[in-house]
């Protein structure tokens, strides 16, 4: 290494722990503590990535979550890897290896670069503009812009870490250790407050940890000392926990916070195994304190993003606390007086510092003089207009400011660096403020925004709350956690503050420059590549709204957020419209803070625990005899029971005949059931069914439909009269939770009076199927002492009997339109009486079907599956179900609605079957169907909801819906499919056994 | 996510509940009398005030009860949480 950079550290890096890494395929060394940032500095590598539109090459600018370049791709020997990492938040850890993003083939020589002396021509919108002729070649530019853009790769395989969620409630969340949030913890947990303390850095103090120069003082001890000593006390008192490197991604409505706390991605990769990498905590928080702090701001102004130009705050951090230079050949920039703190910490070292140029004239600071004794040159009143060097800052240029700063005069001074720190003062870091829902105001003498209206019981303190020098940030946080605490009694009386800086500024939003704006490049926004002349552009174009300038320019829009940025692009926007800032407000900040990982978001629910998983009881049986199965809602479905080589076509068309042939049967146990009891009961089904109920005798059964208010179908099943004051009703697979919901409302809130009571007893049975011609024969040798004959057990009736011991009930109801009985018994004996049923059907071939041939035997039938062949704008009358919709009753729900004007109209669509002429063509369901194609543009009469190749029928049925489809039958129409037109005549949707006959029929 | 006192099981978190619209919405005794914008106006007027709005909430997963909440649309505060049948007690 020819430069020296790395100094004596006291504070963070541990100089006897070395550790290598990789970047960009060469090994590099650093030390424990150390960042990728630091370590990659410390070896004199400044240039980490490309720009995002001109690939322009960028260098490390911060040392925190802000960072807009030094965003890189970690990886491992394994399939892990994680695009942009902030490289100034990543630990090294033994076997890091990480490499640049946005370029090709590699960060030194990039292709993209030609975008740069292009970029005349991409000014802002360009994408928009240009790409939009002819407007169907769009699609051919999307995949070449897609394949130069872009930032990292994402991973290819499976996340093989483990992240989980946990819930912590507290009387007292504080974000940010720094000074305010240390001293706010202090005086929280010392008065009996459960208190936490989180910091997304991995040590306490922030900032003021390293402020260790003899010109910061508080009660006379250097301002870090004091610091530590509270920091010692502190982490001693038992109501306080404190969390490192958890970052708060989010400040949601009534002190709900979501934040991310980093377990193992410091750790060398041998001690990672089995730990949890990422932990999301939820957490609830009586009271929140933000201490955030703040975000230095950089300086607009020509060429203002080459590699070695960096934050005059990460300056002095990466020397303060890694003990790492950014360059032999300093020259800071600025209109305030921190710079001049950098200035000291390098001057500390012997690190040489070239000039100081600083916008304000008059500087009048203690640190100024003392900078100004070690024959510092200060440019006062004077802007740099341009830099040299491509890969990494050589030099820059000068000029005198103008009194009112809009121009510079007088001549040009050239002044030669390795590195330049910027500071354009100090923006409040107010992001999770504005996330909770909080309003801003815009203070003038300092033009920063700060917190104004809380909307949940919180608290800023210290620099985000727009309190900037040591003094006010100790004295307010002091005095404004005891009010919001209600705390009398503090360890913390006065404070006795010496600073070496005090708070003048020169705030210039786009510094002037001696070439037209059109000729500079003066970055705004960094990770996107939005310049000055960019925003303007914007506003000469006729955008007024920060929102729409934001996104037309894409400023604020990369994964930084536009940390930096931001206030400079309201600036200028303001400036150019002659508008105040305050009447602006910002764009809207919007979580997470810092990005999260998608492991860390779903936690544990991954795989298997994604979403609960529903089985009947009869599962194992449907496992075991190589069922394949369906999601429906949550439920596991068994679809079909493939045997040896069959497909599902095959299985589905065997499955189906033998359940007309013989005998079938369905575990139909995930049917949502409601126990209904009362003395209205009967009056209750009256309101909510569409047919009358007040007539169903005990031990029938009844088929209803349910409707929305608004006439449209909601759910249907077959309810059961188990006594006077007693009823058991089924509803869909799909529906139960919410027919559970909407009864519930009703009984509630419009009909209190009615003596009423559901119970949701869908889990408590098993419901096992048995249908076909010898079905009977079947479910007699399962329940011998039953008497199943038409006469004493017809059609739509049930009974109450046993299995050995154990009482259930058996239905004789059918969807298939065979003879069908229902068994239904307490769910733990579920698969023993299942298996008896098999048993018992050895002789008569009994097949076990899925949920694909009970939608092809229903077809068949004509019945409707509500959610298939309804979507919540089909009435009972559009499904020519006139007969279940009762004239007598005076009410029930939807009633009034089936006679609108919109509901009687005869050209609604209506259910109908479809017959294709060729019988043995299939249509595809969701297909349009139309009468004319040669109208051009094509009127769409309606759609296929279902559609089956029948084996009972030796040919091809479906379902579909037509606009005035009732008055249609036995009309030609057309299914336009991609490659061919199909034909089909309108048909019956009864399309088997029209007269019921198999309902009864003996074998 | 809001923190809501459900009337019968005290504060459970937003998730544990369904929102079931604007509250005060009598169903109409004798919809058959009504004309279809009469009926049009209990279908599907709904007010989307800005400001305080009564609201009919369900604790879907937990005790099953619908009760109305005052809830403040602008800054999602919840002024009062109060059983069926009972008076409003803020305006």
């Amino acid at each position: 290494m020819s430069k020296n950079l790395r100094f004596k550290s006291s504070k963070l890096v541990d100089e006897t722990y070395r550790i290598s890494f990789k970047f960009n395929n060469k090994t590099y060394y650093g030390y424990k503590g150390d960042t990728l940032a630091s370590a990659l500095l410390a070896s004199d590598v400044h240039l980490v990535g490309r720009s995002f539109k001109y690939h322009r090459p960028r260098g490390i600018m911060t040392a925190g979550s802000e960072e807009p370049n030094a965003i890189i791709q970690l990886h491992d020997n394994t399939s892990r890897t994680e695009p942009n990492v902030r490289a100034t938040e990543i630990e090294i850890y033994e076997g890091l290896v990480a490499s640049s993003q946005n370029c090709w083939p590699s960060v030194n020589f990039d292709i993209g670069g030609i975008n740069n002396f292009l970029s005349p021509i991409i000014p802002a919108g360009f994408y928009y503009k240009t790409f939009m002729w002819p407007k169907s070649f769009w699609e051919k530019y999307e995949y070449f812009i897609r394949k130069s853009a872009g930032l990292g790769k994402s991973p290819k395989e499976t996340d093989p870490d483990i992240y989980e969620h946990k819930y912590i409630h507290c009387d007292v969340l504080i974000i940010g250790a720094g000074i305010s949030g240390i001293i706010a913890a202090k005086m929280a947990a010392k008065n009996g407050l459960k208190t936490l303390l989180m910091d997304e850095k991995s040590f306490l103090g922030g900032s003021t940890i390293y402020d260790n120069s003899e010109f910061s003082k508080i009660n006379n001890q250097i301002t870090s000392s004091w610091l530590e000593k509270e920091i010692n006390e502190i982490s001693k008192l038992e109501n306080l926990e404190i969390k490192t490197r958890t970052s708060v991604a989010a400040f949601h409505g009534y002190n709900f916070l979501l934040a991310r706390e980093n377990l193992t991605d410091h750790l060398p990769i041998s001690q990672r195994e089995n730990k949890i990498r990422h932990r999301l905590l939820k957490i609830r928080s009586k009271k929140v304190i933000n201490a955030t702090g703040a975000i230095e701001r950089p300086l607009i102004f020509d060429n203002n993003d080459r590699p070695g130009i960096l934050l005059s705050s990460a300056m002095k951090k990466y020397i303060d606390l890694y003990g790492v230079a950014c360059g032999e050949n300093n020259i800071l920039f600025t209109n305030n007086d921190t710079a001049y703190e950098t200035a000291m910490s390098l001057l500390q070292r012997g690190i040489k510092v070239n000039a100081i140029i600083d916008n304000r004239v008059e500087i009048d600071s203690k640190l100024s003089y003392e900078v100004e004794k070690n024959n510092i040159r200060i440019f006062k009143g004077y802007t740099v207009v341009d830099t040299y060097g491509y890969k990494r800052i050589n030099g820059l240029s000068i000029m005198q400011l103008s009194k009112d700063g809009q121009k510079v005069i007088g001549k040009k001074i050239k002044l030669s660096c390795d590195s330049l720190g910027v500071s354009g003062g100090w923006t409040p870091a107010v992001h999770l403020f504005t996330q909770s829902g909080g309003k801003l105001k815009f203070r003038e003498d300092d033009q920063v925004f700060i917190p104004n209206k809380y909307p949940s019981d919180q608290l800023s303190i210290g620099s985000c709350n727009g309190d900037l020098s040591l003094e006010e940030i100790t004295t307010n946080t002091v005095l404004s956690v005891k009010k919001f605490l209600n705390i009398n009694n503090t360890d913390y009386k006065t404070f006795e503050i010496t600073t070496g800086i005090n708070k003048s500024k020169r705030n210039i939003w786009l510094l002037p420059s001696d070439k037209i704006l059109g000729k500079t490049k003066s970055f705004v926004d960094y990770q996107n590549d939005a310049t000055a002349k960019d925003i303007k552009l914007a506003l000469r174009e006729g955008f007024r709204s920060i929102e729409h300038v934001k996104r037309y320019t894409t400023t604020g829009m990369g994964t930084d957020q536009g940390k930096l940025g931001n206030m400079h692009a309201l600036g200028i926007i303001s400036e150019t419209a002659g508008t105040k800032m305050g009447e602006h407000g910002t764009t809207t900040f919007r979580p997470p803070y810092t990005p999260l990982t998608f492991g860390t978001i779903v936690g544990r629910n991954v795989g298997e625990f994604f979403d609960i998983i529903r089985r009947t009881p009869i599962h194992d049986w449907h496992v075991a005899n190589n069922a394949k199965f369906e999601n429906v809602g949550q439920w596991k479905r068994a679809w079909y029971y493939p045997k040896a080589n069959e497909n599902m076509h095959q299985a589905v068309q065997r499955e189906s005949k033998a359940a007309r042939d013989c005998a079938g049967i369905l575990d139909a146990s995930t049917l949502g059931k409601i126990d209904i009891q009362g003395t209205d009961a009967s009056e209750f089904l009256n309101r909510v069914y569409t047919n009358a109920w007040s007539k169903l005798a005990i031990g029938k059964c009844r088929y209803g439909l349910m409707l929305n208010e608004d006439g449209m179908v909601y759910d249907d099943g077959v309810t059961t009269r188990l006594d006077e004051n007693h009823y058991i009703m089924t509803t869909t697979t799909g529906g139960a939770a919410n027919v559970l919901g909407k009864l519930e409302d009703y009984l509630q809130t419009e009909w209190p009076e009615l003596d009423v009571y559901l119970s949701s007893v869908t889990d408590h049975y098993a419901t096992i199927s048995v249908c076909g011609p010898h079905s009977k024969k079947i479910v007699s040798k399962v329940i011998p002492d039953l008497d199943f004959s038409d006469e004493k057990f017809p059609h739509m009736s049930f009974k109450n009997t046993k299995i050995g011991q154990i009482k259930c009930r058996v239905m004789r109801i059918s969807f298939t339109g065979e003879q069908s009985y229902e068994i239904n018994i307490q769910s733990n004996y579920g698969k023993s009486v299942w298996e008896k049923c098999m048993e018992a059907g050895k002789d008569f071939n009994i097949t076990p079907y899925g949920t694909e041939t009970m939608h092809l035997l229903r077809a068949e039938k004509g019945f409707i599956i509500v959610g298939q062949d309804t979507d919540a704008t089909m009435t009972p009358i559009d499904l020519q179900m006139d007969w279940i919709v009762s004239k007598k009753k005076y009410d029930f729900i939807g009633k009034r609605s089936l006679y609108r004007s919109d509901t009687i109209k005869d050209d609604r669509k209506q259910l109908v079957g479809l017959l294709t002429e060729n019988p043995k063509e299939v249509l595809e369901e969701g297909a349009q169907i139309v009468a004319d194609i040669k109208k051009s543009p094509i009127e769409m009469l309606g759609h296929v909801t279902s559609s089956y190749y029948s084996p009972n029928l030796n040919k091809s049925i479906a379902l579909g819906v037509v606009k005035g489809g009732k008055k249609m039958l036995g009309q030609k129409l057309i299914i336009p499919m991609e490659n061919k037109n199909i034909n089909v005549t309108v048909a019956d949707p009864v399309f088997l056994d029209k007269e019921g006959e198999r309902l009864n029929a003996k074998l | 996510m809001f923190l809501i006192n459900c009337p019968f099981c005290g504060e459970r978190e937003q998730s544990e509940f369904k929102a079931g619209g604007e509250a005060y919405l009598e169903r109409p005794k004798q919809p058959t009398e009504l004309s279809d914008d009469e009926w049009a106006e209990f279908l599907f007027m709904r007010k989307n005030i800005k400001g305080v709005q009564f609201e009919r909430w369900n604790h879907a997963h937990g005790c099953r009860k619908w009760f109305n909440i005052a809830r403040d649309t602008s800054n999602d505060q919840i002024k009062a949480v109060y059983k069926m049948g009972e008076k409003p007690p803020v305006k």
